[in-house]
Order: C-alpha cells, then sequence, then structure tokens
C-alpha cells in the first residue's frame, strides 16, 4: 500500500480541520447608550419580487425620511438559503427578512441572527403590542432574536354557489359538520369519478398539511423538552380519524385521480377558483389571488371547523420574520429599521395594505381601514383569536413537521394499518429525523 | 549514458511543471479541498453558522437510526438498475436504427439529438405537463384510443417510470456517441459474416455488441454515476406534480411526491443539509455516495476487464 496517500490525506485534513478551527465565533456586540444618535447604511435582504418588492421599497422610503442619516441598501429576491451561505460564510446582510418562521430555532440557537433583547429593553419597546402568536414563532429557547413582520392566518374558503346549489347557506363550524357539507357538495361523474369535491381532504393538497389543521383539534407538536408530541396527545388521532372516514368514504384512488388533473395552486387553474373544489384551507393571501385571476368567484371566507365547538374561530398562524445578523456591519441602523418595520404602527399598516398580509401590532390590528374589507377582517379575528396555534420552532428547522407529513401519507393511503403503533413509530421517526443533525 | 547537469534536470522538471500546473491547481482547489473539506465535516456537527464541533463517528452511526435513507436508496437503486440498462439499450436501439437509414439520416440524427440539448428543469416540467392526468395531451390520446392512462407523476407506482420515459426522450447525448462506435465497427467484419450466413441478430450478437464494448462500458461507468447523483429531474418533477410549486424562493417541502416514490439519496442529502441543516450528516451522506460511487465504478472496470481480457 502506498505509505505517502494516508499521510498526505491526513495533512489535508489537519488543514482543513485548522482553516476552520480559525474561524471566529460569533463575537459579543455592545450596543450604543440610550439617545446615540444613529447612522450610516444598513443593508436589507428580503425575498420578495415584483410588486411585493415594490411595496417593501416604498415603505423603506418612509423610513429614510424619518431617519435621514440611515441609509437603507435593499437586495430583494434573497431566499432562506442565499442568506444563511452569506452568514456561513462571514458575510451576510445587516437586516434578513425570511418567508419561514422554521429558520429561527437554527438562527436563535447557533448565534446567526443576534439576540435583540439589549436593544429592545434599551429603547423601552413594549412586546405586548405584538400578537401573542407572532411573539412566541419569533424565540427560541427564551432567546428573541427575530421580529414578525406581517402573518398569514388560515381559514377556510367556501364556494357560495355551490354551497346555494347544494341548499347550503353558511360555512361548517365542526369536523363533523364538514363531513356532511363535503358529501352534499361533492358530484359524481356517471363512471363514477369524481367531478366536484366538496372538500378534499388529503394532507399533500395544497395548503391541508398537518400544521394548518392542527388548530381544529387543539393537537400539540412537541413536548417541552422538544421531543415528540405526536403519539401522546390523543387530539392527532382525532383528525387523522376523521380525515380517514372522509378519505374513505370518496375513495383514495378516486380522490388521487381526482387531485391529479387539478391546476397548480398558485396559478388561475387553483382548483378552488375553478369550482372544482367547494371548501378549501387557505391564507388571508388567496383574497389577493382571487380578485384579481377570478374576480366574479362568489365565495365566502370562515375560521376552519374544530372537533369540539368551544374551540371555533381560530386557525394556523404563521408569518415572516426580520433579524439583524451576527455579521451585521451596522447593528444599531439595522435595528432601527427593524423596530420601525415592526413596531411603528403606521408603517405596519402601510405594510399590510399594500401587501394584504395580516398586521401583527395591537393598533394595527384594529385600524378601521384594514377592517373595512369584511373577508379580510374575518382573517384578522382568526388571528387574533385565542384558538389559534402555530408550529413551534426547533433547531432541526421543518423536520418533525415533514417526517410527520409523510406517516400521513401513508396513514391516508391505507399503508399503515394500525395507527396507535403507526403513531408510536412516528414518534420514533420524528425524534431521529430532529436529531439527524446531532 | 552520462546524467544530466543537475540544473538542467530541475529546469525541466520546472518546465514540465509549468505545463501541468493549471490542471494541478484546479485538481487540488475544486476537487481535493472540496473532497477533504466533505471528509471533515462528516465528522462534526455543522449547520453553516455555527463553528463545526468534532463528533467523531455519529453521524455515520446515524445512518441506522435514518428512518428515510432506507427509502432514498431503494428509490436510487431503483433508477441505477432501470434507468441506466434502459438509456444504453435504447441509444443502441436508436443508433443502430439510425446506420441503417438510407435517406433523411443528418435530419434524424439532429431531431434525435435535440432533447438532450432542453435544461432538464425545462424538460422535467413539460412532461410534467404532457403526462397530466385530466388535462394532458398523452392521456387525452390514450383515451381516444380506449386506454385509460396511468397518474404518470402523480402515482407512486408510475412515478419514477415516468422518469425513465424522460431520460429515454433525452436520449441524444449517449445515442451520438454510440452512434460513432456503431459506424466504427469495420464493414469487412460484416461481409464476411454473411458469407458465412448469420442473420442480423447474430452480426449485432457476435460483431457489433463487442466490438462496442469500451463505449458501453463508459456509458454504464457514466450512467450508474449520472443516476446515483440524480436530482434535479426528481425534484422538479415532484415539486410541480403535487400542484405546490414553491413560490417567494426556498427549498420545495414536496420533494419525493408522490408517497416518497421520487425520493432519491440526492435530495435527502440536500434536504438534511440544506432544510434541516444537519450540514455535518449531509456530508457524511455525501461521502457514502462517493465511496459507493468509486465502488461500483472499480467493479464495474474490473468485471469488463476479466470480460474482454484487456486492460479497460
Amino acid at each position: 500500500m502506498n505509505k505517502r496517500l494516508p499521510r498526505a490525506l491526513f495533512a489535508l485534513i489537519t488543514a482543513t480541520a485548522l482553516a476552520t478551527a480559525c474561524t471566529p465565533a460569533p463575537k459579543e456586540t455592545k450596543i450604543a447608550d440610550p439617545g446615540t444618535e444613529v447612522s450610516g447604511t444598513v443593508e436589507l435582504w428580503h425575498f420578495f419580487t415584483e410588486r411585493e418588492a415594490d411595496a417593501i421599497a416604498t415603505v423603506v422610503k418612509d423610513f429614510e425620511s424619518t431617519h435621514p442619516n440611515i441609509k437603507v441598501t435593499i437586495k430583494s429576491g434573497q431566499d432562506d438559503s442565499k442568506v444563511t451561505q452569506a452568514i456561513g460564510a462571514g458575510n451576510g446582510p445587516d437586516v434578513g427578512l425570511s418567508y419561514s418562521t422554521d429558520i429561527v430555532g437554527k438562527f436563535c440557537s447557533s448565534g446567526a441572527w443576534v439576540d435583540l433583547k439589549q436593544y429592545i429593553e434599551r429603547d423601552k419597546v413594549d412586546l405586548n403590542q405584538l400578537n401573542a402568536t407572532t411573539r412566541s414563532y419569533t424565540e427560541y429557547d427564551g432567546k428573541r432574536c427575530a421580529m414578525p413582520f406581517l402573518a398569514d392566518a388560515y381559514g377556510m374558503f367556501y364556494n357560495k354557489d355551490l354551497f346555494a346549489k347544494a341548499g347550503l347557506s353558511g360555512p361548517p363550524k365542526t369536523l363533523d359538520e364538514l363531513t356532511a357539507y363535503a358529501k352534499k357538495l361533492t358530484v359524481k361523474n356517471a363512471d363514477g369519478s369524481l367531478k366536484t369535491v366538496g372538500f378534499l381532504p388529503l394532507y399533500d393538497f395544497y395548503e391541508n398539511a398537518a400544521s394548518h389543521l392542527a388548530p381544529a383539534v387543539g393537537a400539540k407538536w412537541l413536548t417541552d423538552d422538544g421531543k415528540s408530541a405526536i403519539g401522546s396527545d390523543p387530539a392527532w388521532k382525532t383528525l387523522m380519524t376523521w380525515q380517514k372516514d372522509l378519505v374513505d368514504w370518496y375513495g383514495y384512488d378516486k380522490l388521487t385521480k381526482f387531485r391529479a388533473g387539478l391546476g397548480d395552486e398558485y396559478s388561475a387553474d387553483n382548483a378552488f377558483q375553478k369550482g372544482q373544489v367547494a371548501m378549501n384551507i387557505d391564507a388571508e393571501y388567496r383574497l389577493a389571488f382571487v380578485k384579481d385571476q377570478t374576480p366574479n368567484l362568489k365565495y365566502g371566507v370562515a375560521p376552519i371547523p374544530t372537533s369540539d365547538p368551544a374551540r371555533y374561530g381560530g386557525g394556523y398562524v404563521t408569518g415572516n420574520i426580520l433579524g439583524i445578523s451576527k455579521n451585521a456591519k451596522n447593528p444599531e441602523a439595522a435595528w432601527e429599521l427593524i423596530k420601525y418595520l415592526t413596531t411603528n404602527d403606521q408603517a405596519v399598516i402601510k405594510l399590510s395594505g399594500l401587501l394584504k398580509n395580516i398586521p401583527t401590532t395591537t393598533a394595527s390590528i384594529a385600524d378601521p381601514g384594514l377592517n373595512a374589507d369584511a373577508d379580510f377582517k374575518t382573517f384578522i379575528d382568526i388571528f387574533t383569536n385565542p384558538n389559534s396555534s402555530t408550529t413551534p420552532p426547533s433547531s432541526s428547522g421543518p423536520a418533525y413537521q415533514e417526517t410527520f407529513g409523510q406517516f400521513l401519507n401513508s396513514y391516508q393511503s391505507g399503508k399503515v394499518t394500525d395507527l396507535d403503533k403507526g403513531l408510536a413509530d412516528a414518534d420514533k421517526q420524528i425524534n431521529s429525523v430532529m436529531n439527524l443533525g446531532g | 549514458m552520462t546524467a544530466r547537469p543537475l540544473g538542467v534536470r530541475v529546469r525541466k522538471g520546472a518546465t514540465t511543471l509549468s505545463f501541468l500546473a493549471p490542471a494541478l491547481i484546479g485538481i487540488a482547489v475544486f476537487f481535493l479541498y472540496p473532497l477533504g473539506s466533505a471528509v471533515y465535516f462528516s465528522f462534526t456537527k455543522f449547520d453553516l453558522l455555527s463553528v463545526p464541533e468534532w463528533v467523531g463517528l455519529d453521524n455515520y452511526r446515524r445512518m441506522a437510526d435514518d428512518p428515510f435513507l432506507l427509502q432514498s436508496i431503494r428509490n436510487t437503486l431503483w433508477m441505477v438498475v432501470v434507468f441506466v440498462p434502459v438509456r444504453i439499450i435504447g441509444a443502441i436501439g436508436l443508433s443502430m436504427l439510425l446506420t441503417q437509414l438510407k435517406r433523411g439520416a443528418g435530419f434524424f440524427r439532429t431531431l434525435f439529438y435535440l432533447p438532450a440539448l432542453v435544461p432538464p428543469v425545462a424538460a422535467t416540467i413539460a412532461f410534467v405537463y404532457l403526462l397530466k392526468p385530466g388535462t394532458g395531451p398523452v392521456n387525452h390520446f390514450l383515451e381516444k384510443v380506449g386506454i385509460d392512462g396511468p397518474l404518470w407523476f402523480n402515482s407512486p407506482t408510475w412515478a419514477k417510470p415516468s422518469l425513465v420515459l424522460l431520460g429515454l426522450w433525452a436520449i441524444g447525448d449517449l445515442m451520438v456517441i454510440f452512434l460513432a462506435a456503431v459506424l466504427g465497427v469495420p464493414s469487412s467484419l460484416y461481409e464476411a459474416a454473411e458469407l458465412d450466413g448469420a442473420n442480423a441478430w447474430q452480426r449485432f450478437r457476435s460483431i457489433t455488441l463487442p466490438t462496442i464494448q469500451p463505449v458501453i462500458l463508459f456509458a454504464a461507468v457514466t450512467g450508474v454515476i449520472y443516476t446515483l447523483q440524480y436530482f434535479d429531474q426528481a425534484a422538479v418533477a415532484g415539486s410541480i406534480a403535487s400542484g405546490q410549486a414553491t413560490v417567494g424562493g426556498g427549498i420545495s417541502s414536496n420533494f419525493g411526491f408522490p408517497e416518497g416514490s421520487t425520493f432519491t439519496y440526492p435530495l435527502w442529502l440536500y434536504t438534511v443539509g440544506f432544510r434541516y441543516s444537519a450540514l455535518g450528516y449531509a456530508n457524511a451522506l455525501a461521502i457514502g455516495l462517493f465511496v459507493v460511487a468509486l465502488g461500483v465504478t472499480l467493479i464495474l472496470l474490473r468485471r469488463a476487464k476479466a470480460f474482454t481480457g484487456e486492460e479497460a
């Protein structure tokens, strides 16, 4: 055996290890004293494009006019991967705007986004003005490294024409009613295939992810020590049993065949907008899609039906988030920008109106202008309802949700027959996947 | 023979090295350094954001507890076992047919090569829409002739065969190589065989195949390596067929749709690394893939050597 090869490999690994070991650890940022004038340039990266990017630019311009000493450089179309890689390489923006609360766990625990506590305490920012759910998904393990930048609330859209045809007036409020309505609204072709579906219950259809349905039964994802709570929370079993009964009523094969012919969720061929599905889970942003793509559609919006009538009114809540990168060149100006975009009521109201997303501060939530649109107000009400919930941040991101999603897909297709054993196995799988990062 | 002076030898060595330098630097920077880094990171807990932490063999041990690793290996193996031979057989068959053409050979060669020029993402999107049940033209046509078409990319049974179909359509790159090989078979061999009364199959079996054996070996080795790294088409097909193509950027959560049937090893590696931030484990998976690809290549080369009795 060539003795030089292992030596060369050893040298290479040692060199790599040394180079990596020399990577500086996150430095402690010392913040300025209260009242210090902030100035300079701050770089903001966000993922929006086109119309939405213009909306951001408009509000940032407002910021610059009220903060004449701070200049903001905007880079649009930057997704989380690019932000992560840039921060990892020692660069990255001063301020990052992410579309996913799934990164909070990793960004907070790794220090990629700095702890905002000292800025919040120095400037006496009242966090209670922020909606409670948004507060929960912007911190991890007691560390607040993010602030909520607008939010999404999920509810139910229903087709008023199809409801009238089936002799139904209002939306279903319980899961049992949802099943009854779905059956009434379903129309079959002569050969038994599905023509119109009342409610398409497959978990991998559009926005039917378990995270969006969990508030219907009040299901819990993780235990206090960050392990899977799915097997031990009976609420999941309630949801799964209800869903499987409806899937079986339709026939899994018939549903998958029907689903395969439907258009893309974000196109004008969206099944709800085309009247192929009478009821659909979706968020407030669908209002803008409908207005733009199918303005003549007669529809109504409501909270998602629940297993227990007492839980009715809530839904799934998530949103965009802002944070200061650990490599920020101008963290003080970065914080000023974040503070403006997330706690200045007028800025939040303006952003909400332009982006058609839910506002997050107490005053902006109550803004009469935003509440003037009855459909949008329904989503604001879902957002503020105490039964609304979100997915807890985790250092492995969405791993626990997606692993459970795979199990749900197997269950709905009939591959899992013993639900109790399946849920116990799902717990093990989720814990394993969450542990892959060490 | 007298030895050349030391100065001359050093100068000659330096000249050689200077000519080799661009290639050596390229190999060091773009192959050895990344490979060394991947090996190192595979022994660490690493999330791209914090300083890597040495964990020894933990990442390799975790493979035993990974619930989706087996599924991704199974899908990738299926692709290797079916996709590679089907593409080779298809390319040989097509090149044989094209050599038989008396007229319009140039036109058909161009026609069959063209799909290989289409970017994989665009080709996959087009295929998903062509094969889309309900609205796609393929099932519409099948219905006209009395066939109830399958659900293609929406069926866990048909999703991988649909990807094979896509690979077969874009077979032009392989076809060109086999065409050159088939045209390179000496015509005198065929003439002699014809005189001996060999039929078309016997000529193919005993003359064409043995002559193009090195090209088949090349196609097999590159095909296996390519299929072990199969990513783009599987990722795009799953996302588009699910009806939830990501908006606003980011990594799709629909890899593997439907029911994990298109979830290949590289897709799992990518998901673990960039979606679940387990870069250390993802590097261990990458090293595993590298070792398997190297092992399969060595076995193929060795078997070919034994078969042909020549240095491969």
